[in-house]
């Protein structure tokens, strides 16, 4: 497999299952929940660090993980004592986990790989050279990895379809259902919180935002049922992915920036298309 | 205490970098009150995402690095980001906070591709352009101070002689709109005064960490009143105390980075005000609750011993 097929596949598979449950924040108004996550894992990187001493552990992933939840756990915390809007909670939570994050690494981790702007920025185009074998056959990891979340992802939501679409529509109804939307919620921030680890190192954050978001927004604004919401969301991201690839080649840049671009100019197409050319009719 | 108030009188620096983060903080906690209020607050973290390709664009146009050029690139792109923000919740479904996420990660996506594209270009002095974009409160220089006092008075003078307009438009649009108050210019031009203050900030606070100095002052101001004056002057105080202590508390210590430290000091205002704010706090609200539990049991008692 040549470099540019495997950026692309990888890219198509984050992007799959990243708009898997960016339709879902979109839907609970929880999008500016992702860019806190994707800010505080850093956090999780560091505490387990200092736990395991090794950057290729996969505890890191874990730890990583976990603060993912702790991040929504107290955002949610906050909102509950009914002193703070949502949006203001997000914003102080984030900071604040992020500003001891970069302390943690200034005052102990100086001298170490640790760099804040490797994490957030992340560069597609070095994840075809980290390859492990497999059945005696070397894979890239990133293809490994973003291929088991997005099963992971998937699986999820097929099982949990219809509890999902009732928590998001009709809380009330899923309680009253015996459903338990908050365990719902937090199965689904947890998965957000994996995605947003696992996808880091391929794609970095700013790709990871946009792929949450921009395929779901686009198809929010064409489809009038779930279903064919996620469905839609699927082509727009493959589609970006390609077209964004194909940009950056030509004009040698960063493949996740012009991806992020791409997705961002889509939407505005399918609002212009949506605005001018459906009211018309 | 007494180590600090020496190393004023006698490092230049820090007296230089502590008052320009006590200003920051002041303006920063103004501006971020109306935005708190206006539930607009993650606005800021967008925009200053955002400015990372306006950065750029004024450097590709111009070729010169010099800061007032640099911000006016940001400022440019902060100003489409909002026109285009408000477009899309207005002729849309779509919400608030998606259509900033999306904004956020579409124009930083587009800073990198500039980014990179610069790289490319032989000979320019590009190195440094990303830095302005995470900040460096210790580069701070007396000019980059003069800069920021002159918008912060602007600012200020904005906001003063708009208080009223501002207020009735951030509360009750309806009652604006029958005293004749076009809510919508005045709802636009808080967001253009964010976009300001943010992009004076980010240089000094970075990206991430201005979007608490917007937020946090005015949500623990928000806890000890109820008027929006009081909450103002509050949260400039708590801004500027923060401003000033974490500068003190990163030059003590050297290792310690000046912008996570204030973010770190506002944090514990946020927290403190939540915890132990006499009437809304979480102590105060559960002493009151115990009170009244305690009278409605009493009163009850009372009636069935008669």
């Amino acid at each position: 497999m040549s470099a540019g097929l495997i950026i692309q596949i990888i890219a198509i598979l984050v992007g799959i299952s990243c708009s898997t449950l960016g339709v879902f924040l979109v839907l609970k108004n929880m999008s500016m929940l992702t860019d806190a996550i994707t800010h505080t894992v850093l956090l999780g990187i560091v505490i387990s660090f200092f736990i395991v001493r090794d950057l290729s552990s996969p505890f890191l992933v874990l730890g990583a993980s976990i603060f993912g939840l702790i991040t929504v756990f107290l955002v949610e915390g906050l909102i509950n004592t009914r002193l703070v809007k949502e949006d203001s909670a997000i914003g102080i939570i984030m900071s604040f986990l992020f500003s001891l994050a970069v302390i943690l690494i200034s005052k102990y981790a100086a001298n170490i790989h640790l760099d804040v702007d490797a994490v957030l920025l992340g560069e597609i185009a070095f994840a075809p050279f980290h390859k492990i074998t497999l059945f005696n056959r070397a894979i890239p990891k990133s293809i490994l990895e973003s291929s088991i979340i997005l099963i992971l992802n998937i699986t999820f939501v097929v099982i949990f379809f219809k509890e999902l679409k009732i928590s998001i529509f009709d809380r009330n109804l899923a309680i009253t259902l015996g459903m338990l939307p908050t365990l719902i919620h937090y199965l689904l921030m947890a998965l957000v919180s994996i995605t947003a680890v696992i996808s880091f190192e391929s794609v970095g954050a700013i790709l990871l935002i946009s792929f949450m978001i921009g395929p779901a927004l686009s198809s929010y604004l064409l489809s009038k049922n779930l279903k064919s919401m996620i469905i839609i969301s699927y082509i727009y991201s493959t589609i970006c992915s390609l077209i964004g690839y194909k940009i950056a080649m030509i004009l040698d840049v960063s493949i996740a920036g012009s991806i992020a671009v791409t997705i961002g100019f889509a939407f505005v197409l399918t609002l212009i298309y949506k605005n001018v050319v459906l009211e018309r009719k | 205490m007494i180590e600090i108030f020496n190393m004023f009188m006698i490092s230049y620096t820090f007296r230089v970098v502590s008052i320009g983060c006590m200003l920051l903080g002041i303006i920063t906690a103004i501006i971020g009150t109306f935005a708190v209020l206006k539930k607009e607050s993650l606005l800021g973290d967008s925009i200053a995402h955002a400015s990372l390709a306006g950065v750029c664009i004024a450097f590709i146009v111009t070729g010169k690095k010099e800061l007032p050029i640099l911000l006016l690139g940001a400022l440019l792109i902060g100003i489409i980001s909002i026109v285009l923000i408000h477009i899309v919740i207005n002729y849309s479904k779509v919400k608030f906070d998606s259509a900033i996420a999306l904004n956020l990660a579409t124009f930083f996506g587009l800073g990198l591709v500039l980014l990179t594209y610069l790289k490319k270009i032989p000979g320019a002095k590009k190195a440094g352009l990303n830095r302005f974009i995470f900040g460096q409160a210790s580069t701070l220089l007396v000019k980059d101070i003069y800069f920021v006092s002159i918008i912060g008075i602007i600012i200020l003078v904005t906001v003063i002689l708009f208080w009223k307009e501002i207020k009735i438009s951030i509360f009750d649009k309806d009652y604006a709109l029958t005293l004749g108050i076009n809510s919508k210019f005045y709802s636009f031009l808080i967001s253009f005064l964010i976009v300001i203050t943010v992009i004076i900030g980010i240089q000094i606070a970075g990206v991430i960490l201005i979007t608490s100095m917007l937020i946090a002052p005015s949500v623990a101001a928000r806890q000890f009143s109820n008027k929006l004056n009081i909450v103002v002057v509050l949260a400039s105080i708590f801004g500027a105390i923060s401003g000033f202590m974490g500068t003190a508390i990163s030059a003590t210590n050297t290792i310690l980075p000046t912008g996570p430290m204030i973010i770190i000091f506002l944090s514990f205002f946020v927290f403190f005000a939540i915890i132990f704010s006499p009437n809304r706090g979480l102590i105060g609200r559960h002493i009151k609750n115990y009170r009244r539990n305690k009278e409605i049991i009493k009163k009850y008692d009372r009636r069935n011993i008669l």
